[in-house]
């Protein structure tokens, strides 16, 4: 599946899009810890989140994560949505917890 | 492009506190080297290593320097903070140890996991610290060739 592919099913609601449409997305990775994340979110990972401060999106941006999925309803606020629009990163957000957004986009693949 | 005996340098300043450009010097380094075509393993290598070094001048030390030397097989990067160093490194070095402040655990930094990241993603790496003067960590990794 492609970010264009995920943007168009539809079930999580797109807070920025990227631009990276042909990005092919392998899989999910949940993580709140951005070491961890670091050293672990694979390439091109769909990366379910619920740690909405930019930090998150400078170590998407470095793991060359293919997009963001913010669960459980968390904000982004503007800096978030800045800079996720100025390091072109695709960000979704979902009422759903982390692991049943995960599942759900899993399920997509 | 080519290459001598010589290295292209770059220097970055890091300040203290600067949540919201931590990750900047790290990301500008992995384009360079992208732009370059060193190989993908080894410009993740960098990014992680580099990313955990300026995440530790943002929330652990005063701000400090980052030199970048690029040669044709390998990249030097030299992080230099002006303080408060550490007193015992060997205790910092073990995985889950962290000093990490709530607020900045709440930022989702604090996992402990910085310096084993930094020391397992390269080549060469060393750290020297004094108590009231710095910390300089020196981080050397190969490329590899295409
Ligand atoms: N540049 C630094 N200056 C002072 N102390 C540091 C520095 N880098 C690391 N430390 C100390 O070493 C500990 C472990 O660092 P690290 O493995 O990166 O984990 P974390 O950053 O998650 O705490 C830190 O909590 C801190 O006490
Ligand atoms: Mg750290």
């Amino acid at each position: 599946m492609t970010v264009s592919e995920l943007i168009d099913k539809n079930i999580f609601t797109l807070l920025n899009d990227g631009g990276n449409h042909d990005t092919a997305l392998k899989g999910c990775y949940c993580c709140d810890l951005l070491s961890i994340a670091m050293g672990h979110a694979p390439e091109g990972c769909i990366w379910v989140t619920v740690m909405n401060n930019v930090n998150t999106l400078a170590v998407a941006s470095l793991a060359e994560c293919g997009c963001v999925v913010l669960a459980c309803d968390v904000v982004a606020d503007d800096a978030f949505l800045a800079k996720a629009k100025e390091q072109n990163i695709t960000v979704f957000k979902t009422d759903l917890p982390v692991f049943d957004a995960a599942l759900k986009a899993h399920e997509c693949l | 492009m080519s290459f001598s005996n010589d290295s292209l340098h770059f220097q970055y300043v890091v300040s203290k506190d600067d949540f919201t450009h931590a990750g900047s010097a790290s990301s500008d380094v992995k384009n360079k080297l992208k732009k370059m075509n060193v190989d993908a393993a080894a410009v993740r290598k960098v990014s992680i290593a580099m990313y955990e070094g300026e995440i530790n001048m943002i929330i652990h030390a005063y701000g400090g320097t980052i030199d970048v030397d690029i040669y044709e097989d390998r990249i030097v990067m030299c992080l230099k903070d002006t303080g408060p160093g550490i007193a015992n490194i060997e205790e910092a070095m073990q995985e889950g140890f962290s000093t990490a402040p709530a607020d900045v655990i709440n930022l989702g930094f604090g996992a402990g996991m910085g310096l084993p990241n930094m020391r397992s993603n390269s080549d060469e790496f060393n750290i020297e610290s004094e108590v009231g003067v710095g910390t300089t960590v020196t981080m050397t990794i190969y490329f590899n060739p295409a």
